[in-house]
């Protein structure tokens, strides 16, 4: 297990750093400065802004002193946002998106675990084609679409629930937190239908069955474990998934989450801010399917060989 | 598989039907509309409902949406298919040489796609828009190298499988070099994989741009695409559903179209050698 989990770390700390290599050249290889701007500036002060944030040095330099940074958990100052720092706008806004998140990914998994398992109790039957092609559906519709849908139907027809806003009360959430979680939960619904209707094809089933146990127990028991592993593994892009999903739902309705500064950042040009969220959520989902592969090896000894 | 072979296999037909009707309907429809998609009228009907002469409604500026709805289809539908090409370019040239090399050079190609696959991709992407500007080109690139990596690894595993068979010890024994067995065995070869995916990559594709165009990062004003138009619904949906409902509508039932397609060619060209690298 320990030279398994050795042997999937030496995947993610190499992966963590090309993401942030990349990032930060590719940010240096963009035509034009931070600074730059509709009036020209004077040299002198052009050379001591350079100075300042260290734009006179050497590229490699520079990266060492993002690198070193990083290590401190320092993602350099915002542009926008003046006296801010990057780190300081993601953590004001990383609990919101994290709640939101977490609801979201639990309803996925509920859910899509819920109605792959009936569909798959009886493949090929009408319920079970009604259901994946609502799971389908569910994998189409994009959370963009999703989003303002409900709010057109659940807060302006109907007005069970706000439109948008943000109070940390359960009401606020409840959409946003479906619109997010639609896709996912479809994907998984899938995934647990494909898996458990092949599992329930199994020898170690037919003598479940004829052994006389009831169907549910064999589905419970003995079908839902090897199936729930696909599942499993697919967590880590979900939560991929999710992190994407949350900047179009936070935009939508207007949830003060990291999504919604990223894409402020994106269209204010503000280099630091966006490269800070990339790599902050590029690193989470590095350490989300480590996490996911560790307990796969875990639940699986053949992963572990392999 | 002859292509009428392949029509008549269960879920292909509907489909392929309703996704030819959308693709008409985007090509032709601008021709019948009341007046160009981005004609501005504002003394006419405004923020006006479906109506004969405005079959999907008019915006807030008086737009004509039925115009709008079909050359912003244009445009996704032609990022769907450009960035695809692109996608499965790259991705059968990667696969099929660490495929067929396999060894360390394998090991080494494809552990760069698992590192690549691993990064939050839309992020890069928005990366990309915003250090690079709003080029649409940059749209294609980036979605098509996002892409890629399916395509990859599905026709590696293809290209593993095919590489035991006799046909290619015959061509080794015939004297020719991996690059003449790649091109004129291995790939003829993976059409059917490479069929599939790229009707799955399809609305990948789609998904990718109208996600950045309802973020405003995308295809910028006057042009449009669904992405772009579901965004401006959305912001007017109080007044004007109809304009989130159309663009939305349309753009649900093309990617729902190429997904089911897929999903069947899939089941059509084998039973389960494909399911299991895909979620």
């Amino acid at each position: 297990m320990l030279s398994y989990a050795g042997r999937r770390l030496l995947t993610a700390v190499p992966t963590l750093f090309v993401l942030i290599a990349l990032s930060f050249f590719l940010m240096h290889l963009a035509p034009g400065g931070p600074f730059d701007s509709e009036r020209s500036l004077p040299p002198e002060i052009e050379a001591r802004l350079a100075a300042e944030f260290h734009l006179d040095e050497p590229l490699w330099r520079q990266f060492g002193r993002y690198l070193g940074g990083l290590l401190h958990g320092d993602l350099g100052p915002s542009f926008q946002y003046e006296g801010q720092t990057v780190s300081g706008l993601i953590a004001s806004g990383a609990p919101v998106s994290a709640a939101i998140g977490a609801a979201a990914m639990l309803l996925a998994l509920s859910g899509g675990v819920a109605l792959g398992a009936i569909a798959a109790m009886r493949p090929g039957s009408r319920l079970d084609r009604g259901l994946m092609l609502i799971a389908l559906t569910g994998l189409s519709v994009p959370s963009y679409v999703v989003a303002p849908l409900l709010i057109l139907i659940f807060a302006l027809s109907l007005a069970w629930l706000p439109a948008g806003g943000w109070d940390g009360g359960i009401a606020a959430a409840v959409l946003p937190s479906i619109a997010l979680a639609l896709p996912q939960l479809a994907a998984i619904a899938r995934l647990t239908r494909g898996a458990l209707a092949e599992a329930l094809d199994a020898p170690w089933i037919r003598t479940a069955r004829a052994k006389g146990l009831p169907e549910h127990l064999i589905v419970l028991r003995h079908a839902l474990k090897p199936a729930l592993l696909p599942v499993l593994s697919y967590l880590g892009p979900a939560a991929a998934g999710l992190m994407t999903g949350s900047v179009v739902v936070e935009q939508v309705f207007g949830i003060p989450g990291i999504g919604r500064y990223f894409v402020q950042g994106a269209l204010n040009r503000d280099y630091t801010l966006v490269l800070g969220v990339v790599l902050f959520y590029g690193a989470l989902v590095i350490v989300f399917n480590f996490i996911v592969d560790l307990a796969y090896g875990a639940l699986d000894p053949r992963v572990r060989l392999a | 598989m002859k292509l009428r072979e392949l029509l008549r296999q269960p879920g292909v037909a509907m489909p392929a039907l309703l996704l030819a009707m959308i693709l008409l309907l985007a090509i032709v429809g601008p021709w019948f509309a009341p007046q160009p998609f981005d004609a501005i009228d504002f003394e006419a009907d405004w923020g006006r409902g479906p109506s004969w002469a405005h079959p999907f409604g008019t915006d807030e500026l008086g737009r004509d949406l039925f115009a709008r709805v079909c050359v912003g289809g244009r445009l996704s539908l032609a990022v769907g298919l450009v960035s695809t090409l692109v996608a499965l370019v790259i991705g059968i040239a990667w696969g099929a040489v660490a495929g067929y090399l396999g060894g360390r050079i394998d090991a080494l190609m494809m552990r760069i796609v698992d590192i690549l696959y691993a990064l939050p991709f839309m992020f890069f992407v928005i990366l990309l828009m915003v250090l690079f500007g709003r080029h649409w080109l940059l749209i294609f690139v980036a979605i098509g190298a996002v892409n890629w990596l399916d395509m990859a690894r599905i026709v590696r595993g293809q290209t593993l499988a095919l590489r035991r068979r006799e046909f290619i010890d015959a061509a080794v024994i015939a004297g020719l070099g991996p690059a003449a067995i790649i091109r004129q065995h291995i790939v003829p070869n993976l059409i059917g994989v490479v069929i599939v995916c790229a009707t799955l990559s399809i609305p990948q594709a789609i998904l990718v741009e109208s996600f950045l165009s309802f973020l405003g990062l995308g295809i910028q004003e006057p042009a449009t695409s669904w992405g772009a138009l579901v965004n401006d619904g959305a912001r007017a949906m109080e007044v004007t559903p109809w304009g989130l409902i159309f663009p939305a509508g349309f753009l649900g039932l093309t990617l729902l179209c190429f997904n089911q397609l897929g999903d069947a060619l899939r089941e059509a060209f084998d039973g389960g050698a494909l399911r299991r690298t895909r979620g």
